[in-house]
């Protein structure tokens, strides 16, 4: 009982990082079709700019304020750089140029910081809650909790921009239909460009969240994004709500997948998960039946 | 007849190399050997993502597959090295048409995302069942030279010997598979698969042919890495490896098996180039992430001066196939061109339909 | 409601891939007049509408809003100079409510306009006012016609370009549509660039016409000249 309890919060804590991810490139993906590969490259670097900070400064939430604003800016500065010239290509431009793009980060940080390991700090402790002599686990350490909140608050917060601002009803316009969107006088470009930098704001937070576990170098977040991705293939590219009950339950599956059967598995226990739901729904578990207008 | 053509040439060239290949120093047969295997994968997804439109970013996966193929057949079975690589081929191919059945029903990043999560998936299998692959070790074995070539004859020689023979043979197939009816089927499903159903292809069967043939071409460039490096492990099939092929077959131009050679060749050759290039000028702690930096690099310039892609610069070779872009000009200034409307877009209604008007010319 | 504006199209050759589709077109909407745009399918009608909305752009030739040139363009800039474009099949998002729907229009005003706004539309259209918090995709195509029509004029559009109205619908639901564009030239002054299929009801409210065929305009009358001509009737309109 302890281990199902055990595995269960730990499987939540990571799952609530791939949920982070999903939710940051169904972000880009709903408005532009637009799949982000640099998606973890831009939360790694963001994460090496908070390391440089903290060492600075020796103030972690000051170094956690700056990867937030980075990813923001990053995002956006990306959009407008390299991606935007590849909308309305063909859509394996947009693959090429975002993989290109993580390459590029990932040789860029290697340059820049050097490419072994480095530890980074964790909000808060990391030492897992016991309920008299009941040990919960890593899951419910402070940390994980707060990583929990955090990214909870982040897509809450996002539900409540899409239904009740205006920006949020254009970003919604401009992902449902953007040509009607136009005709309504959206600037479409600026959407798009705030779509990325929310997107870059959300995989920073995931970046700072979870490097303590992984350690950071340049490849950190490769694993992680490739999770988080299937998170958000499994939940439905188009559906928010698709990419964080993906996340969570990937991350609860891989988690009794490594407990009770073996610690070599849990890519395997993915592709199979992904595998089966993408047979049953080719389109992703959330994925809507209305049709989409151009 | 293409076929003599192509004979023809591959016969030119593979004199051409082997002539070559007795005047070049061990490490050099050796990287030999290694462009060559290269090409093949190469040149196999340049015939998946290029010629039938779909994609793969785990194609190292089939050259996972084809390499502790030829691993284990070599070490427990005593096969003539022919059949070891075209039992590798097979069984990678096998693979290629489960994968395939999988794509057909798949679309854009859904397949992107099945196929990425089965080259991180299946290296784990090396880990799995140690007793069989090896775990983090993998396997070692040996290859000899035939008997006929005399006892002196060196190995790295005869690797790449067979390698560029392996190369050619599979260069003469694909070119040929090209220009054949599949081919041509392979095009129009890629262009416009509604169009191609409704003239009576079968999609989902050429979708999966295309997956067999570029894994079957996997299969055979990891056997022939293999056969070259006398080991495979888990550690040179990851992630990075299906990425770099991706990288190959977009600098060669996504769609031409020239391209391919080139793509291959670059794989190969620039990035020690890069190393040495970077290290001789003081960023020797940066050495290994200079060459990566610079793929990066090179990949978005390329995406974004030649925005067209392949698509696009066949069909105005060709001429317009289908109608051209019908869709509005978006806030940016570019055509929503035709394939965007596959994504489930519905036509606003344009008027090139053919018109009921009355037959007479009025009076203008 | 802003005073309503004149839109001039000037020998405009517009179209798609190799062969323009507008081969030289000149039209001319008046303020607060009706103008109907006729002919078969194919003649260029659709895309005209998209010209003027920025959606294809101009080859040669000229868009202007009173004197303001719209060519060349993007179509959110276009829409935010006035110029509100109701597209064939609509444009509703379906995905959003009714609500949300309109409150698309209203991005274009001003921040203080906005309630009042809206509550004038909901008491116009009592229709929308039942279903506003009910998903677009539930509603049926008239309903979705005035949709679309209420959430154009929320923006306070100084010409209002529809495209085919009528399409799909019932011919007493048609009936109404005419009926509210006609009140809308009529109570508000509005310029209404109709192109229409329909040549019959569009020319039953408007004030002139123009018939496109293959791309030129053939005849440009008052539209009861236009009814009138019997050839021409049979000939470009169908009746």
């Amino acid at each position: 009982m302890q281990e199902f309890v055990e595995f269960t919060l730990g499987g939540l804590g990571d799952g609530v990082i791939y949920a982070a991810i999903g939710l940051s490139l169904v972000l880009i993906w709903r408005g532009t079709r637009v799949l982000n590969y640099a998606q973890g490259g831009m939360a790694m670097f963001t994460s090496y700019l908070a390391l440089f900070i903290i060492n600075a400064t020796g103030s972690y939430w000051l170094g956690f304020v700056v990867a937030l604003a980075a990813g923001l800016v990053l995002g956006a500065v990306l959009e407008r750089a390299v991606v935007r010239p590849t909308l309305g290509k063909p859509p394996l431009n947009a693959v090429i140029v975002t993989i290109g793009l993580l390459i590029l980060i990932e040789g860029v940080a290697g340059i820049m910081y050097g490419s072994k390991n480095r530890s980074f700090p964790a909000p808060f402790s990391i030492v897992g809650a016991k309920i008299g002599s009941f040990a919960l686990g890593p899951g419910s350490s402070p940390t994980a909790i707060f990583t929990a909140a955090a990214v909870l608050a982040a897509a809450g917060l996002l539900a409540l921009l899409f239904r009740y601002t205006a920006v949020g009803l254009r970003m919604r316009a401009s992902a449902f239909s953007g040509t009607v969107a136009q005709l309504m006088g959206i600037r479409i470009g600026r959407i798009t460009t705030l779509g990325w930098a929310l997107a870059g704001l959300i995989g920073a937070l995931a970046g700072m969240l979870v490097t303590p576990q992984t350690f950071l170098y340049p490849n950190s977040m490769d694993s992680i994004f490739v999770l988080g991705f299937t998170a958000a293939v499994i939940g439905g590219l188009d559906s928010p709500v698709g990419a964080i009950v993906g996340g969570l339950l990937l991350g609860v599956a891989l988690n009794y997948v490594t407990g009770y059967v073996g610690s070599n598995l849990p890519e395997l226990a993915g592709l199979a998960i992904l595998v089966l739901v993408l047979m049953l729904r080719p389109s992703g578990l959330f994925a809507s039946t209305a049709t989409r207008q151009v | 007849m293409t076929l003599a053509r192509h004979a023809g040439i591959a016969i030119v060239a593979g004199v051409v190399l082997l002539a070559l290949s007795a005047r070049l120093d061990s490490y050099r047969q050796y990287q030999l050997a290694e462009v060559a295997a290269t090409v093949v994968a190469v040149a196999g997804l340049t015939v998946l993502i290029g010629i039938s439109g779909q994609i793969s970013i785990g194609h190292g996966a089939f050259m996972f597959i084809g390499a502790y193929a030829t691993a284990l057949i070599i070490m427990h079975l005593n096969w003539n090295l022919a059949l070891v690589i075209l039992a590798s081929a097979v069984v990678a191919g096998l693979a290629g048409a489960v994968m395939g059945v999988a794509a057909a029903r798949l679309r854009g990043p859904y397949l992107a995302g099945a196929t990425l999560m089965l080259a991180v998936a299946l290296p784990a299998v090396a880990y799995q069942w140690q007793g069989v692959f090896g775990g983090d070790q993998g396997l070692d074995f040996a290859v000899t030279t035939p008997g006929f070539l005399g006892v002196n004859f060196g190995l790295t020689e005869w690797q790449a010997w067979v390698c560029c023979v392996c190369a050619l043979l599979v260069m003469v197939v694909l070119a040929n598979v090209l220009r054949s009816r599949v081919g041509r089927n392979w095009r129009a499903v890629r262009d416009n698969d509604t169009a191609a159903a409704l003239a009576g292809l079968n999609v989902a069967v050429l979708r999966v042919r295309a997956f067999v043939v570029s894994a079957a071409c996997a299969g055979v460039a990891g056997s022939l890495l293999a056969t070259t490096m006398l080991n495979v492990t888990p550690g040179a099939f990851t992630l990075a490896l299906s990425i770099q092929l991706l990288t190959a077959v977009v600098l060669g131009g996504l769609g031409s098996l020239a391209g391919a050679v080139w793509g291959g060749i670059i794989l190969v050759l620039v990035p020690p180039f890069l190393t040495n290039f970077a290290s001789s000028h003081g960023l020797a702690s940066a050495g290994a992430s200079v060459p990566i930096a610079g793929y990066g690099l090179v990949l978005i310039v390329v995406m974004l001066a030649f925005p067209t892609g392949v698509q696009g610069g066949v069909r105005r070779l060709l001429g317009p196939v289908v109608p051209a872009a019908s869709g509005p000009v978006n806030a940016l200034g570019r055509r929503w061109p035709a394939i965007r409307k596959k994504a489930g877009g519905r036509d606003a209604g344009h008027e090139l339909t053919s018109t009921q008007e009355v037959d007479k010319e009025g009076t203008r | 409601m802003t005073e309503a504006a004149s839109l001039t199209v000037t020998d405009v050759v517009a179209g798609y891939g190799s062969a323009p589709v507008l081969n030289g077109v000149s039209i001319a909407a008046r303020p607060g007049t009706i103008t109907a745009v006729l002919g078969a399918n194919g003649a260029g009608k659709t895309t005209l509408l998209r010209t003027i909305s920025g959606f294809v752009r101009t080859r040669s030739g000229q868009v202007t809003l009173d004197d303001v040139g719209l060519s060349r363009r993007s179509p959110d800039d276009i829409a935010r100079a006035g110029v509100a474009h109701v597209p064939e099949g609509q444009g509703v998002i379906t995905e959003l409510t009714v609500e949300e729907n309109l409150r698309l229009g209203l991005l274009l005003r001003r921040r203080a306009d906005r309630a009042p706004a809206l509550a004038d539309a909901y008491q116009r259209f009592t229709i929308l006012a039942d279903r506003r918090r009910r998903q677009a995709a539930t509603l049926s195509g008239g309903e979705r016609q005035i949709l679309v029509i209420a959430r154009a004029l929320l923006s306070a559009p100084r010409v209002l370009l529809l495209d085919e109205p009528s399409l799909g619908l019932a011919p007493l639901i048609v009936a109404q549509v005419m009926d509210l564009i006609r009140q809308l030239r009529d109570e508000a002054g509005l310029t209404v660039l109709l192109v229409e299929q329909n040549a019959r009801s569009a020319l039953s409210i408007a004030d002139r016409g123009a018939v496109l065929s293959q791309g030129k305009v053939v005849a440009e009358a008052d539209a009861a000249s236009l009814a009138a001509d019997v050839g021409l009737r049979r000939h470009y309109l169908g009746f």
